[in-house]
Parts: structure tokens; sequence; C-alpha cells
């Protein structure tokens, strides 16, 4: 099919994990046997029909897949542009995406014969997930969450703590998610004979990044299949938040190939990209190491890891995943900033246009989708990934905004 | 011979002793004094550690040192000014410890060159497994540095002569699972890593990570060629200076510190000989085909 638009020769990353320069595998030599085994495993079950039947299943029964893509008809008409599309990975089990990801690897980790998992976690969306998985398959759990995530997302600590997870608090460094996945790549180095390691987004050694895009890509297999159903075409956009990057990951992998459709990658640009304070790797870092991986990396001149800044606990991460390193460099997606104000301002939008809390995470994203839309005409077409629900920051935003909870001060 | 192999020179008698200090922690100038301390109690070689944000082989202990350097002011080019100064004094072995991203920051080639320019034999990268290491060794043999290989309990038998094929100077022996830190018992799988390095490569074998004690030390001594203790000397400084901070007394408590602790040690690793000749020979049993011509 030479009139096919589609790029069919996409497939990374190569055999040695990367993605163009980035990726790779910049660990400990204790995980390289664990690694190699992961990446057998990932190889294997992923043609296996009866490890795919099984996720199917849970994502179906249990998850509640597949989400509905939403077509914002007042948010649409408040903007006045392109008709915005919201893929509601928020009404999933546990009110994020990250479910996709932490069934998959539970079922791996099941596969593989481990009794025991950890993972690290941000604003906790990541932990609560990975809890529960653990809980439904019998697994022992511990999170490893920054001390000062702890503290801004207590309730999601109760949440894991319910579920029977242990929740260690990570008070290295700047005791947010960077330190969590520090303490959580320790602990693994320490027990990796026994112990699973879900990491929950699209960043960590080879193969994680291609592991977890994996299970994340029902996302965006999904919208393109909903989208052609709903309007008979692709859409003209794509726009998800990134932190590390495993929502936007699983929207953006499946339609890479389609070129017509353009993928918008949003960075938490926090007070503002001309401050300290933000998270934007993209923007304002380069490549570098972080996590076992080359990405690109807020980091000063000697490579030391400068911290991220974010109203989102999700997003406060100084590095994005190696694919979305690649495609940065190779041009196929744009990665673009949201300020916190930005973010909480679309927050209150949604809730009061279309009925829906986002995550602030997801906030950023939404921001991004009325600017990408007003620009676009009326019969054009944008989807936003809403990765999560807002429920567990409210309490946070009654804290910064006070007021009568309506967005007004 | 080079310093690496000269360090090495008498490990049918003593294992060599290896101390790790972080550059500048407390300060540069009270580390600078106390890697010379090391040396003139009896190290064979000091590992110049660069303090670095994410530090993720390592414990709580070098983790804490990292961040006090940070906090003191540390930039990466001192290491270099650390190893310029000590090579002025001594001829024994300089080795960096550095985390990769720091390296690539700073241009892998400038970093050799500026490593070898300093009087530094050789550089332990944790988080370069052999997978990744290519251009860096290459850049490292360029330079006439030795880029010192890690082997893990974990690694294969078949990973492990990979990776002491392309090893230099000395291959480092990872004693036990997990990062950095003091143990109270040894891996029992240590002596087998040991007698498998030993099967790929001529080169010495070193152990480290989680040596807390001469009693641990003399007892890696009788099968490996050398000891690296870090962590239990971090923590001896640690509590000297915390002791009596921002004073010189706290800097000399610490200095005396690791005078006490580096004798002890010596000592420890000293009485080889007599042990290996009651126990397993280890080296003995190396066919003469594989061993290195002198």
């Amino acid at each position: 099919m030479s009139d096919n638009p589609r790029m069919n020769s996409y497939a990374l990353p190569d055999e040695h994990g990367r993605f163009g320069a980035f990726g790779g595998k910049y660990v400990p030599e204790t995980l390289l046997s664990a690694l190699t085994e992961l990446e057998q495993a990932h190889r294997h079950y992923q043609q296996d029909p009866d490890f795919q039947a099984e996720l199917q299943l849970y994502l179906h029964d249990y998850a509640g897949r597949p989400t509905p893509l939403y077509f914002a008809e007042r948010l649409t008409e408040t903007v006045g542009g392109a008709r915005i599309y919201l893929k509601r990975e928020d009404l999933n089990h546990t009110g994020a995406h990250k479910i996709n990801n932490a069934i998959g690897q539970a079922l791996l980790a099941k596969r593989m014969g481990k009794r025991r998992v950890i993972a690290e976690t941000g604003a906790g969306q990541h932990g609560v997930a990975t809890a529960t998985v653990a809980a439904r398959f019998g697994l022992a759990c511990t999170v490893f969450m920054g001390e000062e995530d702890m503290r801004r997302q207590a309730l999601n600590v109760f949440r894991m703590r319910m579920l029977g997870a242990e929740v260690v608090p990570a008070t290295s460094g700047t005791r947010t998610l960077k330190d969590a996945t520090n303490e959580a790549i320790r602990h693994w180095v320490e027990h990796v004979e026994d112990t699973y390691y879900i990491i929950g987004s699209v960043v960590g050694p080879h193969p994680y990044p291609a592991l977890v895009r994996d299970f994340q890509r029902v996302i965006g297999d999904e919208t393109r299949a909903q989208m052609l159903e709903k309007e008979g075409r692709l859409p003209n956009a794509v726009i998800a938040c990134v932190g590390g990057g495993s929502n936007a990951m699983g929207m953006f992998y499946p339609l890479i190939p389609d070129r017509e459709v353009r993928l918008i990658g949003v960075e938490a640009a926090g007070k503002g990209m001309d401050t300290a304070l933000h998270a934007a790797s993209i923007g304002r870092g380069r490549p570098g190491v972080l996590h076992g991986s080359m990405i690109y990396l807020l980091q000063d001149e000697y490579g030391q890891v400068l911290p991220a800044h974010s109203i989102s606990a999700g997003l406060d991460y100084p590095g994005i995943g190696p694919e979305h390193s690649y495609l940065h460099a190779s041009g196929r997606a744009e990665y673009v900033p949201i300020t916190d104000q930005e973010a909480l301002d679309a927050f209150f939008l949604l809730s009061k246009t279309e009925g829906i809390i986002p995550a602030l995470e997801s906030a950023h994203a939404v921001a991004q989708a009325m600017k990408t839309a007003a620009t676009m005409p009326k019969d054009a077409t944008v989807v936003v990934c809403l990765s999560g629900r807002g429920d567990k920051d409210v309490a946070q935003v009654a804290d910064m905004v006070g007021g009568n909870g309506d967005g007004s001060h | 011979m080079d310093r690496i192999e000269a360090a090495f020179a008498h490990r049918r008698d003593s294992a060599a002793l290896i101390p790790f200090l972080n550059a500048s922690d407390p300060d540069l100038d009270t580390s600078l004094e106390l890697f010379r301390t090391a040396l003139r109690a009896g190290a064979d070689i000091v590992e110049i550690g660069a303090p670095y944000s994410d530090p993720l082989a390592d414990g709580p202990v070098i983790q804490a040192s990292a961040l006090r350097s940070l906090r003191a002011g540390f930039a990466f080019p001192q290491v270099f000014e650390v190893a310029a100064h000590l090579r002025q004094e001594t001829d024994k072995g300089l080795v960096l410890f550095t985390y990769v991203n720091p390296v690539l920051q700073y241009g892998t080639e400038r970093f050799f060159r500026d490593a070898a320019a300093a009087g530094a034999d050789g550089a332990i990268i944790p988080d370069l497994p052999w997978e990744e290491s290519e251009p860096i060794r290459k850049a490292a043999d360029r330079a006439g540095v030795h880029l010192i290989p890690l082997i893990a309990p974990t690694s294969s038998e078949a990973r492990i002569a990979r990776i002491c094929q392309d090893a230099r100077g000395f291959v480092y022996c990872v004693s036990s699972l997990g990062v950095t830190g003091e143990r109270a018992r040894m891996s029992e799988r240590l002596q087998a890593l040991v007698s498998a390095a030993r099967r790929s490569t001529d080169l010495p074998v070193a152990v480290g990570f989680g040596v807390s004690s001469p009693e641990q030390a003399a007892n890696i001594a009788t099968f490996a060629d050398g000891v690296i203790i870090g962590s239990a000397y971090i923590r001896r400084v640690e509590a000297a200076v915390t002791a009596q901070p921002d004073t010189s007394a706290g800097r000399e408590a610490a200095v005396a510190a690791v005078r006490t602790f580096t004798e002890s040690l010596r000592q420890a690793v000293a009485g080889k000989g007599a042990i290996r000749q009651s126990g397993a020979g280890a080296l003995d049993d190396r066919s003469p085909a594989t061993s290195t011509p002198d």
C-alpha cells in the first residue's frame, strides 16, 4: 500500500533498548540479569494468547475498559474552535490510566513467579493502582513515596494502606517522585531475586519504557477506533500531559505512523518557564541519564539533577521518558508548556462546563487543548487524554485557592 | 608496571587496601587531608568519590556524605583537583568514582583527559554496565586511564567472562546484593564470584560493598586481591565532624579516626599469606598458561 500515509518503519526500541540516542540501561550490574529476564518475559507474553486473554479479561471486567471517548460539547462551545473529545481514562477503576499498566505488570510478575511487588509513586495514583492489583492477585506490596508527596497526598497514602500495601517514605533528596524512584531502585537492587518492580511510567532502564508503553497503548488503540467510528476519521491532534509520560505514550504510540495526526505532549511549566520552578524537561533540559535511561533531563552544568516543580505531584519529575525524548528530537511530537495557573483555570473550567473534575495533571492537557482547539476550524477535532480524575486534588486545591470552591477568590 | 599493578604487586602475601571517601566531604581541604592520611597509614589505592545528586548505587551513609559535600559547594572538576594534589605526594593508586551522568555532561573525552592529567590511574562508574560501556572505555583507553568494571552476585558466568575480557586495572567484585553500606555478614556466593572472575582474567580482583570491619577485611583478604571500604570510613568521619561541627577539633578527630581505622585494616589484610596456605589457594590454582608474564 504505497499510498498509505502510515509510516511502517517505526519499530523502536532497537535491540539495545535505544530510541535513537535515548534509552539504554544505565543501572548497577546487579540489576542486569533481572532486566534481561524481564525483557524475555515481555517478549514472550506479548505473543502469548493465553496471557493476552487474561489481560483483556481484567482490563474489561476489573478496570472497566474500554473507557468512553466523550464529545465535550460545552467545552467546545466555550472555546469556539475544533471539536474537543475527552478520552475518559479518569473512569477507570482507581481513577486513572495507571491501572492499565499495573494490571499488565502484575500479571507478568505472577507468570514470572514473583510473590512480591514494589512501586514508586508521585501523586499516589500509581501506588494506589499497584496496591490494588497486589491485593487482587495476592502479592505482597511495598510502595515508595516521597515524604513531601505523602504530606500533599495523604488520602492516597491511606488508600494504599487500606489495600494492604506498606508505604515507605523516601526521605532523601527532594523527597518527591525522583527520590521515591531512587529508593525503589535501591530496594530492588537488594531484593532483586524475589521482587518484581512495577515502574509506573515510561521511564527507567530498558525494557521498562517499552513494557509500560505496550500496556498503555490500549488508550491510543481505543481512541483510534472510537474516532473512526464517531467521526469517520482520525483526530487532527491528540493532547496529553507528560511527567514521565505514560498516558501520553499510550495515546501517541498507536498514532505515530499516522503522520497527519499531531501529537502534543504538555509539560508542567510550574510558576513559569523563565523561573527555576517548573518541570519542563524538554523545554528547559538537555540529554542526560536519570533512573537508568538517557532522556531529556533538568540538570546543572555538571550533571547534578535539578529539582522539578509542578502544582501536580504526578508531573513533578525532572525527566521525561526516552521515547518522548526521541519523538521530540525526531520532530514527530511537539512538547509545550502549561503553567500551574493555566492548569488550575482549566481544572475549574472543565468542572463547570462538563461536570468533570480532572486531575491536576490532566488539567494541563485540557488547558493546552483549549489553546490548540482555538486556532483550528470548527470541523477539526482534538482528543485530550483525561488521564485521571480530580478527587485526589480537591483538598489541595481548596487549600490553595480558598474561597468558595468556584475558582473565585 | 603501572601504579595499579604496583598496588597489587604483593597480592600473594597481602591484599591491597582500598578506602573510598567522597571529595569535599565535609569540605575540600579536610577531604584532601583524609585521603592523604589514609595513604600514609597504609592504603594502596584510594577511591576519590565525585558526590552526585542521585547516587543510585549508594546506601544512606554515602548519600548523606554526597549531600554534605554538595552543600559545601562541591563542583565536579574538584575531583581532578584532589587527584592532582595527591599525585604530587604519592605514587600509590588513585581511582575516581563517579556516576555516568557527570562524565557525559563534562564530556567523556575531556573527563579522561583531565583525569590522566591529574594523575588518576582509573575510574569506576557504578551505573555503567558492560552493555553501555564501549564508547566510554575507548575514551578511557585513549587517555591511558583504566575503566574498572564491576561484577555482582547476580552476574551470570557468561556476563562475568565478557566483563572480565574488557576489564582494565582490576575487577571490582560487588560482595552482596544491594547498595553500598556495612553488613554484618558477607554473601556465601562471594568466594564463588571471585573464583568466577579469576577464571576469566589475570587482573586482580577486589571486593567491595558492605565491608564494615577489620575482621571482614581479613576474611576477604584470604581469597581476594583487594578490599574496598567506603561507608565504614565515612561513618567514622561523619561521627567525628558531627560531634564537633565547624571546629578544627572535629576535623582533627576525623583525621585521627581515618588513621586508626586504616592502620587496623592494614594489619587485617596483611596476614593473607599465612591464612592462604592453610586455606584454599585460589591464586595458586590458576594454570601457568593463563597467568600474566612478569
